[in-house]
């Protein structure tokens, strides 16, 4: 599966002029400040808006080719849209918003595979609802199952959290990653908020005024010192893989990842089950020898491979942790205070360790 | 029995005579609604007000109007009889033509209001799930305007009732054919003697507006209902 994308469109502000591609399924998040284009990308790749130039295809399919005057309408475009205020047909059940898309795809799936997702997304006790009578969680879900049973060869999602509080995100993300780990659906996630990048993204495109600016594997990216620099944010710090080796009799679970071992307090998870460890650049500290007495589980030696003043007060020093990139953000006064420079062996210390499911 | 026959007569027909108009211009304006909320072309305020002409003009001069292109020797009305057999003036059908007409302004106001405060996303939604123009338009337009519909017909169903200026001139006041409850009112004030007649047929009317209105408001509810309103 790959998409293609190529657009360039002339505004009245700005020019819109990016080109990125999807080569593995997953999510893919189209990520960028306000004002970038990147609700415009996605509604011309869904077809609800015609750049002047450009050229789309999802998989074998041009779908758009302005050389060739190829536009496919929206409906034949088989791409599933999930719009930021859900855009549920408010004088439809929930299950009859389901089977809008069910029921008009080209190969419609099964019985079963409705029940799948109805079972996926906790839908079953809404079905009968309408949608005045949901929670802007649980639109957001029907949502998302009315854009899945469409049988679409592409998921976008345009700011699908952006209208929610912060109980409803906490409630509904988990279900994006229920999908992104369940589905071989090439998805684009539409955002300008980097934490739910670094919770669901496998990929990144960065898009600033108009253009894309960075595109690459989550992992490689959000630990990159220019990347934080190019989005405006402060670093992330790391997101990484790691499994479950095992659960210590003295409450900790140990987390392999290529690069060493975390140990967090005690995960609900099946040795050998595959997360998603976060390390926040502001939860790392560096030391120059390894510190004797001290609280931290995790001291783990690294390298330091960048360093990048952030701002007046603050320096980002990136780290090698055998294959994994790790960042620490520290003030400028240590950093000039430890003499810290590239190649040098630093310890990391990990005050504390987000995980996420996969 | 609480009627006699010249006022169950025109009850009678006052009714037969509001719900023909009302369904046959429904489809019109329906048509005329969608194109004037959803489309722009050149001319359109042109065709805008000559549609609510009827609103604005005399019914007299409605009726003059119709009189003087479709009765039987004229030349539209001399066409609609020798090939659709549709004779217009001084029967029933004639007198639901020209209250149709008069009454299409007001389907057309309520249908077009409701179409423009449509929410375009749930079409754009409705596009990317699959569905072209006629399917959005069967399975999102019209019952999502289904309120305004439903409100224009009842506006121009009590208007209807109460038409008598287009009706008396294009198709007279012939009582069984043509005289509505106002025609039948009117008649009963020319008639010496005829006062309690007149006092009989207008409480008639307004019993018959208060029903209405009760059932409109019974309409109105079940159908915001059905769209989860």
């Amino acid at each position: 599966m790959m998409i293609d994308v190529r657009l360039h469109h002339r505004f009245d502000a700005f020019v819109l002029d990016a080109a990125f591609t999807i080569e593995r399924p997953g999510i893919t998040a189209l990520f960028g400040p306000s004002g970038a284009g990147k609700s415009t990308v996605a509604s011309a790749i869904a077809g609800l808006f015609r750049p002047a130039e450009g050229r789309i295809v999802i998989g074998d399919r041009v779908v758009f080719d302005s050389a060739a005057r190829v536009a496919l309408p929206p409906r034949l475009r088989r791409i599933g849209y999930v719009f930021q205020d859900a855009r549920l047909f408010p004088h439809m059940s929930v299950a009859n918003n389901l089977r809008f898309g069910w029921r008009r795809a080209p190969e419609q799936a099964g019985e079963d595979e409705f029940a799948r997702i109805v079972e996926l997304l906790g839908l079953e006790e809404l079905l009968a609802r309408k949608p005045a009578k949901l929670s802007g969680g649980e639109k957001s879900r029907v949502a998302l199952g009315r854009a899945l049973l469409s049988s679409p060869s592409l998921l976008i999602l345009d700011e699908p959290l952006a209208a929610l509080d912060a109980a409803r995100k906490a409630e509904i993300l988990p279900w994006f990653e229920r999908l992104r780990d369940d589905a071989a659906l090439p998805m684009i996630y539409v955002t300008h908020a980097l934490d739910e990048v670094a919770r669901l993204a496998d990929a990144i495109v960065l898009l600033r005024k108009g253009k894309v600016v960075a595109q690459g594997a989550a992992f490689d990216l959000l630990p990159d010192l220019e990347f934080a620099g190019l989005a405006g944010t402060t670093p992330l710090g790391a997101v990484f893989a790691a499994r479950v080796a095992t659960h210590r009799d003295d409450g900790l679970t140990e987390l392999a990842f290529e690069g060493g071992t975390l140990f967090v307090p005690r995960l609900d998870a099946q040795r050998g089950a595959k997360l998603r460890v976060r390390l926040r650049a502001e939860d790392v500290m560096l030391a120059r020898v390894i510190p004797g007495a001290i609280s931290a589980n995790n001291v783990l030696p690294t390298t330091v491979a960048g360093v990048r003043v952030a701002d007046e007060s603050h320096a980002d020093v990136q780290l090698a942790c055998g294959a994994t990139k790790i960042v620490a953000r520290i003030t400028r006064a240590s950093f000039a205070r430890l003499e810290i420079k590239p190649g040098m062996a630093m310890f990391a210390i990990v005050k504390s360790v987000i995980v996420d499911s996969r | 029995m609480l009627l006699s026959q010249t006022e169950s007569e025109a009850l009678f027909l006052s009714l037969k005579i509001s719900t023909v108009a009302v369904a046959a211009a429904l489809p019109f304006a329906l048509a005329a609604a969608y194109l004037l909320a959803r489309s722009r072309f050149p001319g359109k305020t042109i065709v805008d007000g000559v549609l609510h002409l009827p609103l604005v003009l005399p019914p007299v001069v409605v009726g003059y109007l119709l009189l003087m292109t479709l009765g039987t020797r004229e030349p539209v009305g001399a066409w609609l009889l020798a090939h659709l057999g549709l004779r217009l003036a001084f029967n029933w059908k004639g007198a639901a033509f020209a209250a149709g007409l008069i009454t299409f302004p007001f389907q057309l106001r309520a249908i077009r209001l409701a179409l423009q405060g449509l929410d375009r996303g749930l079409s754009e939604a409705a596009e990317t799930l699959g569905a072209g123009p006629l399917d959005r338009f069967v399975s999102l337009v019209l019952p999502l305007a289904l309120p305004g519909i439903v409100a224009g017909a009842i506006t121009a169903f009590a208007a209807s009732l109460g038409e008598f200026g287009a009706i008396i001139t294009f198709v007279s006041n012939i009582p069984g054919e043509t005289q509505t409850l106002p025609l039948a009112i009117y008649s009963a004030l020319q008639t010496p003697g005829g006062e309690a007649e007149a006092a009989r047929l207008s409480a008639l009317s307004i019993v018959l507006a208060l029903i209405g209105l009760t059932l409109a408001e019974l309409a109105d509810r079940r159908v915001r209902a059905l769209i989860g309103q």
